[in-house]
């Protein structure tokens, strides 16, 4: 019953386009099979697998789960479950480069705010956003294990310390 | 001092090195994997657990649970079967950074504390459970954990002993509540980090239903040094300052002048490790009171530092020890701000299972912005006090809430004036609202 005209509207409704079908590189899939090989079980490479997928994507989107979860041995909603609970898993696109600002108790009392107010009008976003040139995401980030040199970030895997409002916009624009 | 001396005094440091680690090589020829090898040729599993219980190494993930009691309730014997061990690496304690110091400094040392553990309790396979974010941890452990296995420390039939150890790195992906041993365990298994009830322990059924010890790196890493130089000397590190053995790695963050990671013996008082070891205050700054050892203890006060930093001395003042790491509160911070800080962080990262902490912890976010801002009502303290009942120990399916608690029930012991300010006078708008359960935002996914 799903004429062209309800199809486009249900894409608009889920604000999903239609994306070309999602396929797994092969690269993913050995590199899946050599994370399950460390368990008694494949489900414990959930998270790896879908690290694996966001490694190369940036995100993992939809069309993921379904082969992703085939490879595991799950259902896809399962490893929907799992993948919705993790805060560094993305299930939305974000930008080329995230910025994680530690917003936990000793960042908090030496300047969290501050840092995080400057990155807010240096890249005209907040926590949970991307820039618009899709360079930047920025997300709030649980202690980082820098606290004696603190307030700290990440950007990517990389750490930056002692930040000031002075210092963090350099910082982060070395990111292209 | 030399190096033979240093690692008796402080034995979990002295090979610490953050620019370019102990290779293998350098690692054996300072002493390291004797204790493995020894243990393996000369001890047998129930040795090796009476020297760790002997020693009365205590926990260092922040309960301070004994580890030769912990390994225990674990079944031997030769039907035993497939067992774990696990490796809580998921360090995520606000104001936690000494795991990392260990894994990035001395890799090598915790692979033997998990291979000295894993003989002890017989175990077939392990895992460090390491927190997505500790990159560097991760390239570091994998890099020793291949040296170790090509020198025959891992594998099948280690060193010819009939033993066989697997042992690899499990990276997470984020939520503090990972961190809880039982959630680990879920995690582990590739499932949401919800925790377990508990009994059944996990020493008994554990990962994928088989007996597992989860341990701390701190607590592992300092296995091999008690194996080399006996259960005497690692109590005898403490110069009688605790009845607790062994040195701790305690640290201070916040506005004092050296900040850092100090290994001590246990029992070493706050006061020293704030004055001498982290520098006091700086310069214009005055404590005001301080956290012992995470974001879940209680805070104590400047009368408490003469205090030894052990697990008994700091429960009795009130608090827990938990992780060992001070963070020191200087006179210009605002408690209902601090706390508010710290409630935000424990509804975020509550993992939503039970009732009263997956509600409560936003509730009290939300009461403790409204005094914050100057718009709330003596009816919030009142129901801030009730909920650090309602969310106490015993209420709540694990530790998580309770440990959001404390730094709340101890604010309110110590600073009730400053929650009492956040009240809105009489007859304003502010004062009548009235504040509900719902609406608090605290999602820390993209949006
Ligand atoms: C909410 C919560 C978070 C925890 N996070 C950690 C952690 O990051 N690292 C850790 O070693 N223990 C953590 N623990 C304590 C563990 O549950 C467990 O007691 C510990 O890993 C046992 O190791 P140990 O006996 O060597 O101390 C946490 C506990 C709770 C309740
Ligand atoms: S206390 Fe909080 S974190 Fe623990 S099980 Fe309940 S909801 Fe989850």
């Amino acid at each position: 019953m799903s004429t062209p005209e309800t199809v486009v509207k249900l894409a608009e409704l889920t604000g999903k386009t239609q994306e070309a079908p999602f396929v797994l590189t092969d690269d993913e899939r050995h590199e899946i099979e050599h994370e399950i090989a460390h368990y008694p079980d494949a489900r414990a490479a959930s998270i790896g697998a879908l690290k694996i997928i966001q490694a190369r994507r940036g995100w993992v989107p939809d069309g993921a789960l379904e082969p992703v979860a085939k490879m595991l041995g799950i259902g896809a909603a399962e490893l929907e479950g799992v993948a919705t609970f993790y805060s560094l898993i993305y299930r939305k696109p974000v930008g080329r480069h995230v910025v994680k600002v530690c917003d936990s108790i000793t960042c908090f009392m030496v300047g969290y705010e501050d840092i995080k107010k400057t990155l807010e009008q240096h890249l005209g976003i907040t926590h949970g956003q991307t820039t618009a040139d899709g360079r930047f995401t920025m997300l709030p980030i649980c202690c980082i294990g820098a606290c004696d040199k603190g307030p700290a970030l990440m950007v990517d895997d990389d750490l930056h310390h002692d930040l000031t409002p002075d210092n963090v916009v350099g910082i982060v624009e070395a990111y292209k | 001092m030399s190096l033979e001396q240093e690692l008796l005094v402080r034995p979990l440091t002295a090979r610490v090195n953050l620019e370019a680690p102990m290779d293998i090589a350098a690692y054996e020829a300072s002493g390291g994997y004797l204790a493995v090898r020894n243990a393996i040729r000369d001890l047998q599993p129930a040795d090796v657990q009476a020297k760790v219980k002997d020693s009365n190494l205590r926990g260092r993930g922040g309960a301070g649970f004994p580890t030769g009691i912990k390994w225990g309730l674990v079944p031997m014997g030769p039907d035993a079967g497939t067992k774990y061990l696990v490796c809580n690496a998921d360090e995520m304690e606000p104001n936690t950074f000494k795991d990392r110091l260990l894994m990035e400094g001395v890799p090598h040392q915790l692979i033997e504390g998990m291979l000295v553990a894993g003989y002890a309790i017989q175990a077939t396979t392990g895992y460090i459970f390491l927190r997505g974010e500790y990159v560097k941890s991760a390239e570091r452990l994998n890099a020793a954990l291949a040296e170790a296995r090509a020198a025959g420390l891992l594998g099948k039939n280690i060193l010819g002993s009939g033993w066989s150890f697997e042992l690899s790195v499990h990276t997470g992906a984020g939520r503090y509540i990972c961190g809880e041993e039982t959630a680990l365990i879920n995690s582990l298994e590739g499932r949401r980090a919800n925790p377990r009830a508990k009994p059944p322990f996990p020493q008994i059924a554990g990962a994928w239903g088989r007996p597992t010890v989860v341990n701390n790196v701190e607590s592992l890493s300092n296995l091999p040094h008690i194996i080399n130089n006996g259960a005497e000397w690692f109590k005898g590190l403490s110069q009688g300052k605790s009845k607790d053995g062994g040195t701790k790695l305690y640290g201070c963050s916040g506005r004092v002048k050296r900040g850092g990671i100090y290994e001590l013996p246990i029992g070493t008082s706050a006061r020293e490790i704030i004055e001498e070891h982290a520098g006091g205050m700086r310069d214009g700054y005055t404590l005001k009171c301080w956290l012992p050892g995470g974001a879940s203890t209680d805070f104590l006060m400047p009368e408490h530092l003469d205090l030894p930093m052990d697990f008994d001395s700091i429960s009795k003042a009130g608090s827990r020890m938990g992780t060992g790491l001070i963070m020191a509160v200087d006179q210009t911070a605002n408690m209902v701000s601090l706390v508010r800080n710290l409630e935000e962080f424990f509804a975020r990262e509550s993992c939503g299972w039970c009732t009263p902490c997956r509600d409560g912890l936003p509730w009290s976010v939300k009461m403790l912005i409204a005094l914050e801002e100057g718009r709330g009502r003596m009816e919030d303290i009142e129901q801030l006090t009730k909920l650090t009942k309602a969310l106490g120990p015993g209420r709540t399916f694990c530790a998580h809430a309770p440990g959001a608690m404390e730094p709340l029930q101890s604010a309110l012991k110590f600073f009730r004036a400053e929650f009492e300010a956040g009240v809105a006078p009489a007859g304003t708008a502010d004062a009548d609202a009235n504040i509900g359960l719902t609406g608090v935002v605290v999602n820390a996914k993209v949006a």
